[in-house]
């Protein structure tokens, strides 16, 4: 009897990522949603530039790899194209809220029919460490060495709460995969976020509170530590928006 | 009973896109080129299609790079500041060889510089204003009905060759009214395009859309492999007119509206008896580099009519080898060169001056 198996959205190739680093989780997670959905064959998912930039060669959907930022105007072209195809953007945050932030908001404000997966570890992998906008108030990095000072260099971006503000966007929740529960809850948001396409719901954006021990210079389990005592406190999880309730009580 | 009807430019240039099978269009205001995107915004909901006002020309080109990933015409238009913004985007079309169609009615320059025409883009389109080694099909349009025509033209050979093909216009031929026959305008050539992500739907293996490849013996492969093509659109979809160039001893050389005005000035001066001729590129990448070859063997002097401070000319005197007189007749920053400067600079010409 098979227990645990790989979700049949992802393919073989072997995953880049360093030890310890929770985008393989969420990439899992991802995939088991395409499989329960049974929507392989009609997704067509988008790789950020960053760490997972290679996200395209380990789904095995059609993969479009966009510009650093832009994956939700790639996004919107692909799914205004071919409204029936489910459309994801699998992004970080330099990606999202540093350089692509005006395709996020107005992604999000045109209630675009897509979903975007929103990986929050606080840092820019890809280039070695250098401070992202989502970056602690104090937190070292290559480029904030001295700790991130928020007179300089301003105050983070809590992207959830921003876009829960717009009357477009339909589904917005903030997730971490540091715990078996935050992975189970991240499960469901994930799998909704997937669901409310199909059902033509409108924009998701699940954020997911994620580590970057090699970035952060710790061992993966003081990494996933630190999400718990640092990350989480400041940006809390749970949903900030969903007119999709809503509806349901009505 | 003619086909014939009154349009701008501009509106031509929308129209002949819905006529090739466009059904996406994205884009951002900027003047001179508002009319295509008002057309479509009228258009394009009542026959099925997508008009979407992107937040920025960044945004609007990225959606175009969404669209042609499925395998659908698509097209964005600008002008001149609004394409540097979307230079990123086209290289990246170019890195992963996707078609499309991208319009830019330029304006004077460079910054903000002012909304009246100008044809000082002319290095960016046929240079890349984006990084990296690559072309795009550029089409120099001198009337309206060549506005129309070489849009479907530009989506022919963007989806045969997986380029951008770009519509290098001006000011004046974006708001300019003439009678296009809208009868011609019409797209046949529709190539199957295996490689577009529309859901694998569990037949094939997936489809990825890409410009990355961190090999770099596979990042040089790739680039050989696009400039094969580019070598076979340089064969094949090379466009110019020739006009008055048999007995020719000066050659005038110009695109748009300056070859329009040229040709004015080219009719009077044979009055005078004065041999000059024009060449007039239509598509200036690939430049038509043989006629000027050709036409070195008996000019003595090219004159280059330009609405830029002279870009075409480098083009011009590479085509020559250099072996000629070169002058330039140029006005920027919106002015356009009057019939009575070209005629100018053509008996300047006549009678040896250079400038």
């Amino acid at each position: 009897m098979v227990v645990f198996d790989k979700p049949k959205s992802l393919t073989d190739v072997p995953m880049h990522y360093c030890p310890g680093c929770t985008h393989g989780i969420v990439h899992r997670l991802v995939a088991e949603a395409i499989d329960e959905l049974g929507i392989e064959g009609d997704t067509i998912g988008i790789a950020p530039v960053g760490c997972s930039v290679m996200a395209y060669d380990y789904f095995t959907c059609d993969m479009i790899e966009a510009a650093h930022g832009r994956a939700p105007a790639v996004a919107t072209g692909v799914k205004r194209a071919d409204p029936k195809k489910i459309v994801f953007t699998y992004q970080g945050d330099g990606d999202l809220a540093s350089i692509g932030m005006a395709e996020t908001v107005h992604a999000a404000a045109r209630n675009e029919n897509i979903t975007i997966i929103f990986i929050n570890n606080a840092i820019y992998g890809m280039t070695g460490g250098q401070m992202a906008p989502t970056t602690l108030p104090g937190q070292v990095t290559q480029t904030s060495p001295y700790g991130r000072d928020v007179k300089a260099c301003g105050y983070p971006i809590k992207v959830c709460e921003m876009l829960s503000q717009l009357d477009g966007a339909t589904y917005i929740q903030r997730v971490a995969v540091n715990n078996i529960k935050n992975i189970k809850d991240a499960k469901k948001a994930i799998l909704k976020a997937f669901k409310n396409q199909v059902e033509n719901k409108g924009f998701s954006l699940i954020e997911v509170v994620s580590s970057c021990p090699t970035n952060w210079g710790m061992t993966p389990k003081a990494a996933l530590e630190w999400v718990e005592s640092n990350m989480i406190p400041y940006y809390p999880l749970g949903v900030y928006k969903d007119t999709t309730a809503k509806e349901e009580t009505k | 009973m003619s086909d014939k009807v009154l349009m701008k430019g501009n509106e031509a240039i929308a129209e002949a896109a819905i006529c090739a099978g466009c059904r996406h269009y994205f884009g951002y205001p900027i003047t001179p080129q508002t009319e295509v995107a008002a057309y479509m915004a009228k258009k394009m909901p009542k026959i099925g299609g997508t008009f979407l006002q992107a937040e920025s020309e960044i945004a609007a080109i990225n959606m175009v790079y969404g669209v042609s990933s499925t395998g659908h015409r698509v097209m964005t238009s600008s002008s001149s500041p609004g394409i540097s913004l979307k230079s990123e985007g086209l290289s990246y079309l170019a890195g992963a060889d996707l078609p499309a169609l991208v319009v830019n009615v330029q304006r004077g320059g460079p910054g903000l510089g002012g909304i009246q025409p100008s044809q000082s883009d002319y290095f960016q389109a046929t240079r890349g204003g984006g990084h990296g080694d690559y072309h795009m099909v550029v089409f120099a349009p001198a009337s309206v009905q060549e506005m129309a025509s070489l849009t479907v033209r530009g989506f022919e050979v963007a989806d045969k060759y997986r380029v951008t093909s770009m519509i290098l216009a001006d000011g004046t031929m974006g708001q300019m009214m003439e009678p296009v026959d809208l009868s011609s305008l019409k797209s046949e050539y529709n190539p199957e395009k295996p490689w577009a992500t529309t859901g694998t739907g569990k037949k094939r293996e997936h489809n990825i859309v890409n410009s990355l490849y961190l090999k770099p013996e596979e990042l040089e492969k790739t680039n050989f492999e696009r400039y094969e093509r580019y070598k076979k659109i340089e064969e094949n979809e090379t466009l110019y007119e020739e006009y008055l160039m048999d007995d020719a001893e000066i050659c005038v050389a110009a695109f748009g509206i300056a070859a329009r005005v040229s040709k004015n000035a080219i009719n009077e001066a044979r009055k005078e008896g004065i041999k000059v001729g024009l060449i007039r590129p239509i598509t200036l990448w690939p430049f038509p580099k043989a006629p000027f070859e050709k036409a070195a063997n008996k000019v003595k002097t090219f004159i280059s009519v330009e609405l830029s401070m002279g870009q075409m000319i480098e083009d011009v005197r590479l085509s020559t080898h250099d072996k000629a007189n070169y002058m330039l007749c140029n006005r920027v920053g919106g002015m356009i060169p009057s019939p009575d400067e070209v005629l100018s600079a053509i008996r300047n010409a006549a009678k040896g001056g250079k400038n």
